[in-house]
Formats: structure tokens, sequence, C-alpha cells
């Protein structure tokens, strides 16, 4: 049965509908970053690399260095937060776990605009954090918690927490309870187990939780324009920019390439991360 | 075993990141009851709010276009995902690049998805609209849909096909008879996963829906109405958005674990 073209009947439809609306359109968008700008708006057919130039220029490039740099930030905390979190998860009793598990993800299944859109809630300048300052008697000017970086980086969190602490959760209940016991009988501290035994053998959940988040946050473009207001922004902002507004395709096409490229290389390096740490896993089991 | 201190600091850390994510969206709920709107007092319980949704024909209209977009898609993409699932798991050696253009539509940034299915369709010189947004959505839809299913598969005695077609039934009758009804726990739990991402999706919705207002869909009618401020309306809406789709995937989730043997 394997050897027939029955599957691949089964399969051609969605891969046909993949091909044509995915495959096609992306690379559109890489061809597209080569091509010159029209003196209206549309696009020349006539080769440059211009373009991908731009994108290099100081003015543009620092945007990818800050977008970058938050989406390290809000990984880098909901990291930590989230192994956190999943470690205490790991710690509680066994029939509780699941429930816990599914309350902590439980928000992560919310409309990613109304998350993003309760911290416009808390944050703003009749918010509700400006309410309970006053009424516990702070009299002074409070200073503008919405629309600035920080509030960029909670809501990054906020809306990526949930999927850290999952990543981090399946590493540390596969842990072999009796390995750690083992090395707290020959008289290692508890924090010296933590950091000898535990952190190192579930890094490949913190490295899937890391990258995921910095790869949805790099290209964030909701977050940043409700969050960070008309001033801030980041490379999502920027080729929604040159797409609707700027109306330079080619540019925002260039931008975009780039953007996949970094994305695309961390996730390679996550992959081969999490091969190397499985590998590693059986190697122990024969050893 | 877990020393008493231990235990101590991990329930402190269970509680302020609970804190930290249901603080948020229970204030927003909270408020989309307060008679009065605003945060700085609390008036009275009050359905008020919902019942001004009720009257905004901008809201109507996006929900009316929201749950027919959600519909077509998922209805598509639970055809297409679950007939490349069975294939996918018939023939077992896929090449790399097929599971790579499968995964791909899950992982893939909606920017980028967003901007070239819109450089795509005006470059054709497709009338953007309703249509657009329900074919792209299918695109990422049919591999979730692909992947629940394909979960599911991993757990399939696929020697009853072989009993099925020993006795005589034809390839047709085998899927319909004896593949499907043994799927559809896991189809229907695709089916509400992809209904929800339909219906909570803004990005690609938003760059394929063409000018004007004639397509637009709920998350973009919030959008454009939280880019003008903080509204009780808007908390109302925000509510019930999310219980929608909590719901919902809920009941996906719950399908999908009772279809699975032992669990």
């Amino acid at each position: 049965m394997s050897s027939d073209r029955r599957p691949l009947i089964l399969m051609s439809p969605a891969i046909l509908w993949l091909f044509a609306l995915m495959v096609v359109p992306c690379a559109l968008i890489l061809v597209l970053a080569f091509f010159r700008r029209g003196i209206y708006g549309g696009i020349e057919y006539i080769w440059t690399l211009e373009n991908l130039r731009l994108v290099f220029d100081p003015l543009y490039f620092n945007i990818f260095l800050k977008s970058a740099s938050v989406a390290g930030l809000s990984a880098g905390i909901a990291c930590v937060l989230g192994y956190a979190a999943a470690y205490a998860i790991a710690t509680m009793p066994r029939r509780n776990q699941p429930l816990l598990l599914f309350f902590a993800v439980l928000p992560f299944w919310s409309n990613y605009l109304v998350r993003t859109y309760a911290w416009i809630v808390l944050l703003n300048r009749e918010g509700l954090i400006v309410n309970l300052a006053r009424w516990l008697g702070y009299q002074g000017e409070l200073p503008s918690m919405l629309y600035t970086e920080e509030a960029v980086v909670i809501g990054l969190v906020y809306n990526y927490l949930p999927f850290v602490i999952l990543s981090c959760y399946a590493p540390l209940l596969r842990l072999n309870p009796e390995i750690t016991e083992a090395s707290r009988d020959l008289g290692a501290s508890a924090w010296t187990t933590f950091r000898r035994i535990t952190l190192p053998m579930t890094v490949p959940g913190i490295a899937t939780g890391f990258v995921f988040v910095f790869v949805l946050s790099i290209g964030n473009f909701v977050t940043p324009a409700l969050l960070g207001g008309g001033q801030f922004q980041m490379i999502g902002n920027l080729v929604y920019a040159q797409f609707l507004t700027a109306n330079d395709w080619p540019f925002g096409a260039a931008l975009s390439m780039v953007l996949i490229a970094v994305m695309l290389g961390l996730l390679m390096a996550q992959a081969v991360v999490a091969e190397r740490a499985s590998g590693l896993k059986k190697g122990q089991g024969n050893g | 075993m877990v020393e008493r201190k231990t235990f101590r600091l991990m329930l402190l850390i269970l509680g302020v990141v609970f804190a930290f994510l249901y603080i948020p969206i229970s204030v927003l709920v909270g408020l989309s009851f307060n008679e009065g709107g605003l945060p700085t007092a609390w008036t009275g319980f009050s359905f008020k709010w919902y019942g001004a949704l009720l009257e905004n024909d901008n809201i109507l209209r996006a929900a009316g276009n929201t749950l027919v977009v959600a519909i077509f898609s998922t209805v598509f993409s639970t055809l297409l995902g679950t007939l490349l699932a069975i294939g996918v798991e018939i023939r077992q050696r896929n090449g790399k690049w097929l599971e790579t253009v499968i995964f791909a539509p899950m992982i893939i940034p909606d920017i980028v998805l967003a901007i070239s299915l819109l450089s795509f369709f005006s470059l054709l010189g497709v009338k953007m609209g309703l249509h657009t947004i329900i074919v792209s959505h299918v695109v990422f839809n049919l591999a979730f849909v692909c992947a629940v299913v394909r979960a599911r598969l991993k757990s399939f005695d696929w020697s009853i096909i072989d009993a099925s077609s020993d006795l005589g039934a034809s390839t047709f009758i085998t899927l319909y008879r004896v593949v499907i009804p043994v799927l559809i726990p896991a189809i229907l739990a695709g089916g509400l996963l992809a209904f929800t991402l339909s219906v909570d999706e803004f990005i690609i919705a938003f760059f394929t829906s063409g000018a004007g207002r004639a397509s637009i869909t709920l998350p973009m009618q919030i959008f454009a109405m939280i880019r003008f401020g903080v509204t009780p309306e808007i908390n109302a809406l925000a509510t019930i958005v999310m219980s929608v789709s909590v719901i919902a995937l809920a009941l996906s989730q719950r399908l999908n674990k009772g279809g699975l043997p032992g669990q």
C-alpha cells in the first residue's frame, strides 16, 4: 500500500494549496527585494541590491538592533519567570500538576489583541495602576508607563510566558528523580544539585522557549503598535509601514528577507541544540 | 521529600506567576461589568456595555464577517488537513522538504505570510475581500489540523485497514467507513482549533482584506477601537472574544484527549 500513488492523491490538495499560497508568495517576496521601487510607488523590474544595502543603513539597522534587544530582553525575562514557574509546578504533588499546567497555559488560548489590550487598561494614565498608587496615597506625578519600551517588553513577556512554561516543564518532567536524589545523597546542597544537575539537563527546554519567544517578538507588530505607541518602532512596524503606508514594497521585502534569515538561523540553531541534547540522552542510556 | 522552605518558595513563585498571568485579564473582565465603565470606581454590576455592543452596527458587521471567514476556512482546512495527515502517515517515507512545507505555516511569522500574500494577490490583480482572508487562513489552519490528526494517527492500528481491504472494501469505503470514524475526535478537535485560530487571527486578515471597511473582521475592529483609546465597550467585546476562544479550545482539548487510548 505504501508504494502506490494513493497517499499522494490524498496529500496533493493540501500540498498544492501550501505551494500556491505559501511557497510561491514567500518566494515572490525574496524576488521582490531585488527589484527597484518605481517613482510612484510601484515596482520597476530592474535588478538592484540597493534595498538590501538600505536595510544595513544605520537608520534602519538601528531599528533592527532595537528589535533584537527588545526581543532578547523579553525572551530572557520570560525564560527566568517561565522556568521558575515550570520548576515550581514540577515540585508540586504529581496529581495537581496537570491542573496547574492547564491554568498556566489557559491565558495563551485567549485572543492576542485582548491580552495586549489588558495591559493598556492597567498601564494607561487613568488606568488601574495609577489609581492604585493614588489610593495608596501617592500624590506626585507618575511617570508615563504606557507607550514605552518597558510596556512593550511587559506585553511580550505576558503574551509568551505560557509558551516558555510549557517548553521548560517537559524536560523537567522527564528528569529522572534518582539522579537528583543521588546528588543529594552524595552531599551536594539543593542549590548545587539544581545548578550542576537539574539546570544543565533542562537547557534544551530553556533554549526552545528562548528561541521561540525571541522569534515571535522580533517580528512582532501588534504589541509595539499598541503598547509602544506611535513613536516606538520595531522591525515589524517598519515592514508594515513599507507595505501599507510608505508604499515601498521592494524595501519592505528586503527588510522581511533579513528578518526571515535571522529567524531561520535561530530556529536551526535551536534544532541543533535539541538534537544534540537528545543524542546525549541516548548516549547516557547506552552507557 | 521537598523541604518545607523550598516548598514555600515554590508556592510563592507560583503565586507571583499566576497573579501576573491572571490579574490583567481579570481586571478587564471585571471592568466590563462595571456600570460606570471606569476603573476609578465600582458603581455597580451591569450588562449595559454588552447591550451597547448589540447596538453597534460596525461591531455586528465585523462579527458577521468573522463568522463567515472562520466557518469557510475551518471547513476547507479541516478537509485538506485531514487528507494530508492520512496521506503523510500512510506514506511514511516523507522527505525533509515535505515535512518542512507542512510544518512551516505554524512557525512562519504572521507578518511575513501577511505581506507575502498581499504582494501575491496584488501582483495577480486579485480583488481582495473576505474570500482572500479565507484562502489565506486555510494556509496555517490546515497545518494545525494536520498536526492534530497526525498525532492521533500515531496510535492508529493500521492492521484494521488491511482487514478492511481483505474483506473486500475499496480504498474509498475503507477511508470513509474505517479511517474517518476512528479519527473523528481528532478531526473535530482540529476543526475547533482552526475555527478559534481563524476567529482570533488579526495580521493576515488585516493585510489581505483589501481597502475599505466592507470586509473588516472582529480582531481588526478591536484593533481600530483600541487605537482610539480604552472604552467600556471594548472591555465587554474583549471579554466575549476571550471567552469564545477559551471555551472552544478547552472543548478541542477535551475531544482530542477522549480519542486517545489510555488517557
